[in-house]
């Protein structure tokens, strides 16, 4: 996985609240069996018109935004579908941070899992971004120091301490849970002895 | 004494393998769901990283969410959209691989995958089952801590047999009375979501309890805890009890003599103590409840049929005003319109919400002789090929037929329109599914979402209808 320490770019903000996860990568797209070239598909509904045809009233359709490596979004940011594509097709556009007052669940594990950071800020902190992004302003994210740098603004996030670890060493899951092989091991020992109902024999019908 | 524990707290500390941080937990994961759209980049990663799948016994996989429910004895020669085929022969091939047992699409068990999960037994109570779908929360009704999962988990279940999980928080909600004739609890959901909102579950499991929940059959259970993801939660929960029990005695999947008996003995303690604590409380009396329906694109959007659509001016919330206002737009309705004079173009009746033998035994006894309005095209797509066979079989086949319904094969279908069962632009469908988002059914299709007998009776009479009011 990539490692994310610091990040310029510039930021696009959609106000919209409730952006769902078929909004951000509809599911004619969910056929594939690969995880790269999402991107260009990311938001399609609102992005294009017919075809691949350009909606040019959308912000990623405008320049500076059609750069942005940030998204600022209205709350419940990810709610719907549980589908990891959407995280895809916001990495493989070339989104590496999304700021939010709230995210969904799913969503946010997706997102994690796969390098792209989610800081959650409040509403002021949020109008205040998003004035600024408006004006085209270049921002850093810096996950070391837990800082937003805009122009002369500073605002200092919070991040689950485990979460900042993997993204700045770009740790993959399985790896770390492998670490505790020895651990799943005992438990099905356990589960064996203690509920060997849970196992599954299965039988011919 | 021990301190009082709920019910999702049980069967959370009995998986918790170890903490792995703050409040961080390495959980086992017992049953595994896989289907041809989440998993193929899973098995890729695997692949890539040199990994094996560890128990192979504890994974069963169908493909259920891009085939089409027509022509379904050809197998995978029915599906005409190249990119889907290849999705689904992909799966085939994983599964084939790793030793995981696949029911194929000419099998007479293949459906929706969490619909054949409960039928064939490998949703059991106390157990953590995933898959890579958020209706996966349908299978909580058996007392099962049941998620959605994404591609990336479905590959850590694969390769470790377990999960990294925050611990969700504990919500309980409490149904009590005695609905009235022909209100579902596809109509209990709906108004519940309506006054909670799709946020309200956020981090929560809901435990469903209550002496409405107790009369429930399974059935009605697996809709209730299937949209229990649309109020935001991880997950719905019902405790077990005997018509759990007799539901899943000698299935395919199910534990088996002894084991049956110990499974019993252990599941029986599966009841939240008295005077556990939750995080958060809500508790209703459906005694009154109307049919509900869906006017907008969150399911939060529900009134009750007889109520009119809501005014976005009357809310002071300026982003809930504006979302309102365009979800108006989207459903081409306008506020103060009666949801009884809308007309529909087409009904989908099935998918994991509703898509159960009991959900078309109740559709099709409400408009049996009649016919399906002429501006209406009505779908009916059972949920598995058991629940058709059982259908057929009880002469629900052909009262659909004769009404003017198509009747399908078996799949996801228009629940999401990933297949070519979709709504065309502006088209209005009465639907028994779960979401209805923008787009979800096809671009531009404005989805109602509403329970099998409304449904049902408004693609007679071509708009929505009060079934507790009109016989047709
Ligand atoms: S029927 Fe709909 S909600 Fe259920 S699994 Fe299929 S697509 Fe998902």
């Amino acid at each position: 996985m990539k490692k994310f320490t610091v990040l310029k770019g510039i930021a696009a903000f959609m106000p919209d609240i409730n952006i769902d996860t078929d909004a951000i990568i509809p599911k004619q797209f969910l056929k594939t069996i690969h995880r790269k070239g999402l991107g260009k598909s990311l938001f399609y509904n609102e992005r294009y018109t017919e075809g691949y045809n350009k909606n040019v009233d959308f912000i990623l359709n405008k320049d500076p935004w059609s750069n942005s490596s940030i998204i600022i979004a209205g709350e419940n940011f990810g709610c719907g579908s549980s589908r990891e594509h959407a995280p895809w097709a916001l990495l493989d556009f070339g989104i590496q941070c999304i700021i939010s007052n709230s995210f969904a669940d799913i969503f946010f594990n997706n997102s994690v899992k796969n390098g792209l950071l989610l800081i959650k800020l409040n509403k002021n902190e949020i109008q205040k971004l998003s004035e600024l992004a408006m004006k085209k302003e270049s921002f850093t994210v810096d996950l070391i120091n837990q800082k937003i740098l805009v122009k002369n603004n500073e605002i200092n996030f919070n991040v689950d301490p485990i979460i900042k670890d993997r993204l700045i060493h770009g740790y993959d899951d399985i790896e770390i849970t492998l670490k505790n092989k020895q651990l799943i091991v005992d438990y099905e020992n356990n589960k064996n002895k203690f509920h060997i109902w849970k196992n599954i024999v299965y039988e011919k019908q | 004494m021990d301190t009082p524990k709920t019910l999702f707290d049980k069967i959370w500390g009995d998986h918790v393998i170890n903490q792995t941080n703050k409040n961080q937990y390495l959980l086992y994961i017992d049953r595994h769901l896989v289907h041809e759209v989440t998993s193929p980049q899973a098995f890729e990663g695997l692949k890539l990283n040199k990994r094996k799948v560890r128990k192979p016994e504890l994974t069963l996989g169908v493909a259920d969410h891009n085939v089409p429910t027509t022509l379904r004895d050809q197998g995978i020669n029915s599906i005409k959209d190249k990119i889907a085929k290849l999705q689904v022969e992909t799966l085939e091939k994983n599964l084939s691989e790793n030793n995981i047992k696949y029911i194929p699409l000419t099998s007479k068990n293949q459906g929706i995958v969490h619909i054949i999960g409960p039928e064939q037994g490998f949703t059991i109570p106390g157990t953590t089952i995933v898959c890579g779908d958020s209706h996966t929360s349908t299978h909580g009704a058996f007392g099962s801590l049941a998620f959605g999962i994404g591609t990336s988990e479905v590959e850590h279940v694969l390769a470790t047999q377990t999960l990294v999980q925050t611990k969700p928080k504990n919500m309980r909600i409490i149904i009590n009375g005695k609905l009235k004739k022909n209100v579902t609890s596809k109509d209990i959901i709906l108004k519940v979501i309506s006054e909670i909102g799709t946020a309200a579950g956020t981090g929560h499991v809901i435990e469903f309890s209550g002496s409405t929940i107790l009369d429930m059959t399974m059935e009605e259970r697996m809709t209730l805890c299937n949209m229990s993801i649309e109020a935001g939660a991880k997950a719905g929960l019902i405790a077990p009890d005997n018509k759990t029990f007799d539901y899943l005695y000698g299935l395919p999947f199910a534990p088996k003599e002894k084991n049956w008996e110990l499974a019993i003995e252990y599941w029986k303690k599966l009841v939240t103590d008295k005077g556990a604590i939750f995080d958060q409380e809500f508790s209703f009396n459906i005694e009154e409840l109307k049919p509900f329906v869906t006017w907008g694109t969150s399911p939060e959007n529900g009134i009750a049929i007889n109520e009119k659509i809501p005014d976005p001016k009357q809310y002071n919330n300026l982003e809930k005003r504006q979302s309102i206002e365009k979800s108006l737009n989207y459903m081409g309705l306008k506020a103060g319109d009666s949801l009884k004079d809308i007309s529909i173009q087409k009904v989908f009746i099935g998918s994991c919400t509703n898509g159960r033998i009991e959900d078309l035994r109740a559709a099709a006894n409400y408009i049996q002789g009649k016919k399906v309005s002429h501006n209406v095209q009505a779908l009916v797509v059972p949920g598995s090929g058991l629940v058709k066979k059982q259908a057929e079989s009880e002469g629900i086949k052909e009262i659909f037929l004769e009404a003017g319904f198509e009747w399908r094969d078996p799949g996801c279908s228009m629940c999401l329109g990933m297949n070519p069962d979709q709504l065309a632009s502006g088209e209005r469908c009465a639907s028994t599914s779960n979401r209805n988002f923008e787009g979800r059914q096809g671009r531009g299709g404005r989805t109602h979402l509403v329970s099998p007998i409304t449904a049902a009776a408004s693609a007679i009479k071509g708009f929505f209808v009060d079934v507790t009011e009109e016989s047709l």
